[in-house]
């Protein structure tokens, strides 16, 4: 039987600044009808990039589909010319596409519905209104109510969710036999993700399209894949049916990707294993292995033989190592996974676990912090209503313990940060950092204590001045409190810094654009450190980095915390991370906390109905697991700020919700030692 | 692993070859052969300008009126004007006035403009929106016409001149000022500034400020060409250098009359004027690819 | 979208009303009297205090300006000295002829650059796009007076194609009124032209990289529509925002062709006028094209308005 899509050794080459990119390298996979397939990497492996090829959607220049084949229902898509009649007939006709970012993905000056229609009239030959009408029956398709009036709505009137079900209908319009959704849920909510995706596998289940899910999120593959391909460098480096692939991985990147991504049923002992070192520039690729570099089980004939070429290791389990690296451990799965060969153990000793106490004393304490932001309207800019994104909130941080902030994006958890820092001036509420009441104090004042609470920024590209070296950045915080009291000193608090956060000290001369994301963020905490803080705020601080750089990066911060008695206020969305880093854990909905309690209890026993229902939302990295698992999808999307449900602000998405929910808004009580929750239920 | 050693924290650490952020601005600034040659174009205008004295083959100002209106030859090479002077000569000191106006002009308008938009983008309030309303009050006055009547009032000469036009183009830095001042506010570095404790003015002066600069270097490089274009027709408008000054507007104008005996006299002027501002444009297009890559068309 | 037109009125009517202070600053508050100017070294100090007295200038400044102000709003300009004339009069009778030229001088700045920065932009990198940006560099550096003179001498003098100078109202004699008038209207569009098939070229490829864009090839469009359907109208919006730009550019380029092909239009009166010293004239006509320039400006943000709905729906 001939595959629906067939690709042979497919290359794609990119010319930058005058050298050769190999983006895509040699890559051969398939897909059959009514499969659904992963496509799993970090940035920069080319997993994107062999998808765009297939359909000649590589801007050319730079780039280049330089070798191969791409058999699509027999016929090889790069023998038809980029823009022609055929090429054209397959986009949108029989392979739908939908893009990662919903933000820009969209034409903003047209309207949903004539985009839709667009489509629809190009490759199923509909007439204007004929067109129209299968564009609300495919909005409504797409779980987007109201549809008659949507249909004529722009871009911009629609949430980022909103705006990537549009994308879907877009994608599915024309009864597509392939639909490659790539990253295409990756800038969303993580309930937002699960609806859409459980959406995604509906659709194509029910009229047998086949579906390339390209993703990084190994728990959306666990949950959704049958299949996997794993990409490294611009190659496949490993592929197999999903429990395959989890079950016993093969590929050392592959063992190394799972042990690094925490999880939301690990135990809490569990020290991520990071991969160590950088992805390769494929501008520069050698001709061994790519992985050599970072694989902890390379042996002196890796460092000899050319780059392995993909070989069977199982049944229709394919893997691209010379070595049989996991067959010791490979048998194994799930968690007993994480201890899989002998190198890796003496790497990831067990965490020594409570050497890290946490003293009764009191870092921060907040007491009913308000944040609201006018909203003007008018020629005058009256004042009409106040955007209440921090709306009461109240918390306490004791000394060496770290708070972690959950929530999904506008939950006001950044501005709870920012307010806490005294980023924005709160208008309401009392700030207290160690016994100051500084929700008040002047900016002079203020600025001595600012030494003791900095902040890690979360994007590291835009967080460091691009105009000063690194070595600058990381002394700024020296200089300004005068903490050296000579230029010895400085030089040598500088390597210091650089050592503990395991960069080069010799490096403190280069610029910021010379550093990659991780490299970065490696930067920021050192500039954190430099005034020997008590308290630091991590602010999303490691959701723009890799999986792998990731791990780095939360290991370091543990590490730092245990070294220097240091206490973090640690905001994220991945709530899997945050259950890995934080003692207690607060739960953000619409600008108030909904739950509060030690991580443990509201992990293991949650009462909110809205963390509930977050926590199931979370997929986890193993399909064994995820087979077993309820999914309770949250209905509807977070509203917005100035649109607040009656009473309880989660009563219009809640399943348990009764009329007495709908009338006032539960006070965040007490319901265990530690435990508040802000539901009538609990 | 456990917190990086020393050793580790070298092993660990892979940076490719260090790029020199120099290098790589004068590999794209360099890209292309005509800037090259923009650059050499201004390069001799410089020379022409300071070694005037020495290059020139006769008195610019040497009135001889039986010599007056000769065609070229090889002892005039451009030709005579009606008053005998020596055409080259003249267009060689024009670089003179044509190079001093424009940089004083647009230095004088870049001091003003920046430091408007410097105070208009940090005070913000009403401060702001004063500043911006004037700004854009003086932009509804085209830049000619604003010096025509600021030198009309004024009167002619070099440095009135020079004050016309500086005060014409202060606008189009105090707008482009303070949107970068808004935008580079706005940024994490900034942020993480004043979260570190950095005082207001160290924060401006370290990271903000130079962060905004590049754009407003590109638009002064592209004012050069702008103003000395402006002040050619000033002068040819006979508002600008007053005779028997050599201006390469006034020689365009002064020719005007012999156009159909003698069209060197106009014309050799005018070509003077259209290579300059041409280098400049051209310099400036490649400076904006070089300095701003988010400007960049894509080469 | 009221709100919006109505705030854009609002900020028109404020900056008009700044204009008015510049103006009447630039002419009252700089060194040299404006009488002193007017009469020339020889005229004595009676001769001097009779005109301020009648000018009005002995009253305190801001008296003068409200009087002022009051007049001009009144359509009372004033009258000028010079052309003893009703500045009203003068103004009514150039102005028409300022704006044949110049909106035909802005139309075909728009009619060729759009086109020509569409063209560079597909074609990027082949002989079409160097022929136009090479081509735009040049129509920016060009010194427009030159450039006329440079006309004249060609198609005027040399090979007797058309006049060389004058100007004749269309409604009088199309034929002579065309004939007069191409030259002028094609090299005052130069700049402006190739400002826009600049701007035009970077703005095309600046959406041709969005995402958007992407979409829309992933959909199966046709390349043509792309460009002309989903590119051209996002790039369009940038360049609405240039066009005022062009529109102040256009009148300051209309001063020196007015001056080269003696047009008695706007431009020639403020050159006239400044030579002839007589202050009241050359207050109005910087004035009208101010408000002129504002009002288009008013007028493309509108424009503006329309054509982006995250304006027009209000954001």
């Amino acid at each position: 039987m001939s595959h629906l899509l067939e690709v042979r050794n497919l290359k794609t080459y990119f010319n930058v600044d005058g050298t050769t990119v190999k983006a895509v390298d040699g890559v051969s996979y398939h897909i059959d009808a009514g499969e659904i397939v992963a496509f799993v990497g970090e940035s920069g492996s080319g997993k994107s990039v062999t998808q765009y090829s297939g359909l000649q959607l590589i801007p050319s220049p730079p780039g280049k589909i330089v070798g191969g084949s791409v058999k699509f229902e027999g016929n090889d898509l790069l023998r038809f010319a980029p823009n022609g009649e055929e090429m054209r007939d397959v986009r949108g006709g029989k392979i739908g596409i939908v893009f990662q970012e919903p933000m820009t993905s969209l034409n903003p000056i047209m309207t949903v519905g004539k985009q839709i229609a667009e489509s629809v009239m190009l490759h199923l030959k509909m007439g204007k209104a004929e067109a129209r009408r299968r564009a609300i029956e495919l909005i409504q398709l797409v779980g987007i109510p109201d549809a008659e009036h949507r249909v004529d709505y722009y871009p911009h009137q629609f949430s980022g969710g909103m705006r990537q079900r549009i994308m879907i209908a877009m994608a599915l319009s024309c009864n597509p036999k392939l639909l490659i959704a790539d990253e295409a849920t990756t800038a969303l909510d993580v309930t937002t993700q699960a609806q859409l995706l459980e959406m995604m596998r509906d659709v194509v289940k029910k009229t047998n399209t086949s579906l390339i899910l390209v993703t990084h999120n190994l728990g959306i593959v666990a949950r959704y894949a049958e299949r996997i391909y794993v990409m490294y460098a611009g190659g496949i480096v490993e592929s197999g049916t999903t429990k395959e692939i989890f079950g016993s991985p093969k590929h050392p990147y592959t063992i190394g990707l799972l042990k690094a991504v925490p999880r939301l049923d690990d135990p809490k002992d569990r020290k991520l294993v990071a991969i160590d070192g950088l992805p390769p520039n494929l501008a520069h690729k050698s001709e061994f292995c790519a992985f050599l570099p970072r694989c902890p089980f390379k042996t002196e004939a890796c460092q000899s033989r050319p780059a392995p070429e993909l070989r069977e290791t199982g049944p229709g389990h394919f893997a691209a190592c010379h070595e049989e690296v996991a067959a010791s451990g490979g048998a194994e799965r799930g968690l007993a996974s994480v201890s899989i060969s002998s190198v890796q153990e003496a790497q990831a000793p067990e965490r020594e676990v409570p050497e890290r106490s946490v003293a009764a004393e009191t870092m921060l304490e907040v007491r009913h912090l308000k944040m609201y932001f006018p909203v003007t309207r008018g020629l005058l800019g009256r004042k009409v209503a106040d955007i209440k994104a921090v709306d009461d909130v109240s918390f306490e941080i004791r000394k060496g313990e770290t708070l972690g902030l959950v929530g999904e994006s506008g939950c006001g958890k950044t501005t709870v940060a920012r307010s806490v820092l005294r980023m924005y001036e709160p208008t309401d509420g009392q700030i207290v950092f160690r016994g100051h009441d500084i929700t008040r104090m002047s900016m002079n004042r203020l600025r001595p204590l600012r030494r003791e609470m900095p902040m890690i920024f979360q994007d590291p590209f835009s967080s460091l001045d691009p105009r000063q070296s690194v070595g600058n950045i990381v002394g700024e915080p020296l200089k300004v409190h005068g903490l050296v009291k000579n230029a010895k000193e400085y030089e040598e608090r500088l390597t210091e810094l650089f050592t503990l956060v395991g960069l080069n000290p010799g490096v403190r001369n280069r610029m910021p654009h010379e550093f990659s994301g991780g490299q970065r963020q490696r930067i920021g905490i050192a500039r954190a450190l430099a005034s020997n803080p008590s308290f630091i705020v991590c602010d999303e601080a490691i959701s723009a980095l890799d999986v792998s750089i990731q791990a780095q990066i939360i290991n370091l911060l543990e590490d730092l915390q245990r070294k220097l008695g240091l206490t973090y206020l640690f905001i994220a969305h991945d709530l899997s991370v945050v259950r890995h880093i934080s003692d207690r854990v607060a739960v953000m909905y619409l600008g108030k906390i909904v739950e509060i309690a030690d991580w443990k209890t509201l992990y293991e026993s949650p009462k909110h109905p809205y963390t509930q229902m977050l926590l199931s939302a979370v997929p986890i990295p193993d399909p064994f697991v995820e087979e077993r698992r309820e999914h309770v999808v949250i209905q509807g999307e977070v509203p917005s700020l100035l649109n607040k449900p009656k009473g309880c602000s989660f009563s219009n998405r809640c399943p348990f919700a009764t009329a007495a929910c709908k009338e006032s808004e539960p006070p965040l009580r007490s319901v265990a030692e530690g435990h508040g929750v802000a539901c009538l239920r609990a | 692993m456990t917190t990086p050693s020393a050793a580790d924290a070298a092993s660990m650490f892979e940076l490719p070859p260090q790029t020199s952020s120099v290098r790589r601005f004068l590999r794209v600034f360099l890209a292309r052969k005509i800037v090259i040659a923009g650059l050499s174009v201004l390069t001799l205008m410089v020379l022409m300008a300071i070694f005037a004295p020495l290059l020139a083959p006769h008195d610019p100002y040497g009135q001889d009126l039986s010599m007056s209106l000769k065609q070229p030859s090889a002892e005039y090479w451009l030709g005579t004007d009606m008053l005998g002077r020596d055409v080259l000569s003249r267009i060689i000191y024009g670089s003179r006035v044509s190079l001093i106006v424009g940089l004083v002009a647009v230095l004088i308008a870049g001091a003003i403009g920046m430091t408007i938009g410097l105070l208009s983008g940090f005070f913000g309030g009403w401060v702001d929106t004063v500043l911006m309303r004037v700004m854009d009050a003086m932009i509804a006055i085209p830049m000619i016409v604003l010096a025509m009547a600021l030198g009309a009032i004024l009167g002619g000469g070099i440095v009135n001149v020079i004050v016309a036009l500086g005060i014409a183009i202060v606008p189009a830095y105090a707008r482009l000022m303070r949107g970068q001042v808004l935008s580079v506010k706005q940024s994490d570095y900034v942020m993480a500034g004043v979260v570190t404790g950095v005082g207001n003015v160290r924060n401006m002066l370290v990271h903000v400020l130079p962060n905004c600069l590049s754009p407003l270097i590109v638009l002064l490089t592209m004012n050069l060409g702008m103003a000395i274009l402006a002040e050619a027709g000033l002068s040819f408008l006979g508002l600008g250098i007053a005779p028997p000054g050599a201006s390469w507007g006034s020689m365009v104008n002064d020719g005007y009359r012999y156009l159909l005996s003698n069209p060197v006299l106009s014309l050799a002027p005018g070509v003077a004027i259209l290579i300059v501002v041409l280098a400049f444009n051209v310099v400036g297009d490649a400076l904006r690819d070089a300095l701003d890559p988010r400007l960049r068309g894509m080469e | 979208m009221l709100t919006f037109i109505v705030r854009r009125l609002i900020m028109t009517i404020a900056i008009l009303f700044i204009v008015s202070l510049i103006v009447f600053t630039i002419m009252h508050m700089l060194p040299g009297d404006p009488v002193a100017i007017m009469l020339g070294d020889q005229a004595s100090v009676e001769e001097i205090e009779r005109l301020r007295t009648e000018l009005g200038l002995d009253k305190p400044l801001p008296v003068q300006y409200a009087d002022w102000l009051l007049n001009v709003l009144q359509g009372d300009l004033g009258r000028s000295i010079s052309y003893n004339e009703d500045v009203g009069q003068l103004v009514r009778d150039r102005l028409p002829i300022s704006f044949h030229i110049g909106l035909s001088a802005f139309v075909l700045a728009i009619v060729l650059g759009i086109p020509a920065g569409i063209i560079a932009a597909v074609k990027r990198g082949g002989w079409l796009d160097s022929l136009i940006t090479v081509t735009a560099n040049l129509g920016m550096a060009v010194p427009v007076f030159w450039l006329g003179i440079l006309g004249v001498y060609l198609f005027s003098l040399k090979l007797g194609w058309l006049p060389v100078q004058g100007y004749t109202s269309p409604f009088e004699d199309l034929g002579q009124s065309f004939r007069q008038t191409v030259m002028p209207v094609v090299l005052l569009s130069l700049g402006a032209l190739a400002t826009l098939a600049r701007q035009t070229r970077s703005s095309m490829l600046e959406v041709i990289r969005q995402d958007y864009i992407r979409t829309a090839r992933a959909k199966g469009v046709k390349e043509n529509r792309v460009i002309m359907k989903h590119a051209l109208r996002n790039a369009l919006i940038p360049i609405i925002t240039i066009l005022g730009m062009g529109l102040a550019s256009l009148v300051g380029g209309s001063v020196f062709i007015e001056q080269v092909f003696n047009i008695p239009g706007m431009g020639r009166l403020m050159v006239q006028s400044i030579f002839g010293k007589d202050y009241v004239v050359v207050q109005s006509v910087v004035l009208i094209v101010a408000s002129v320039v504002a009002l288009g400006n008013l007028a493309v943000d509108i424009a503006y308005g329309l054509i982006d709905p995250r304006i027009r729906l209000g954001k």
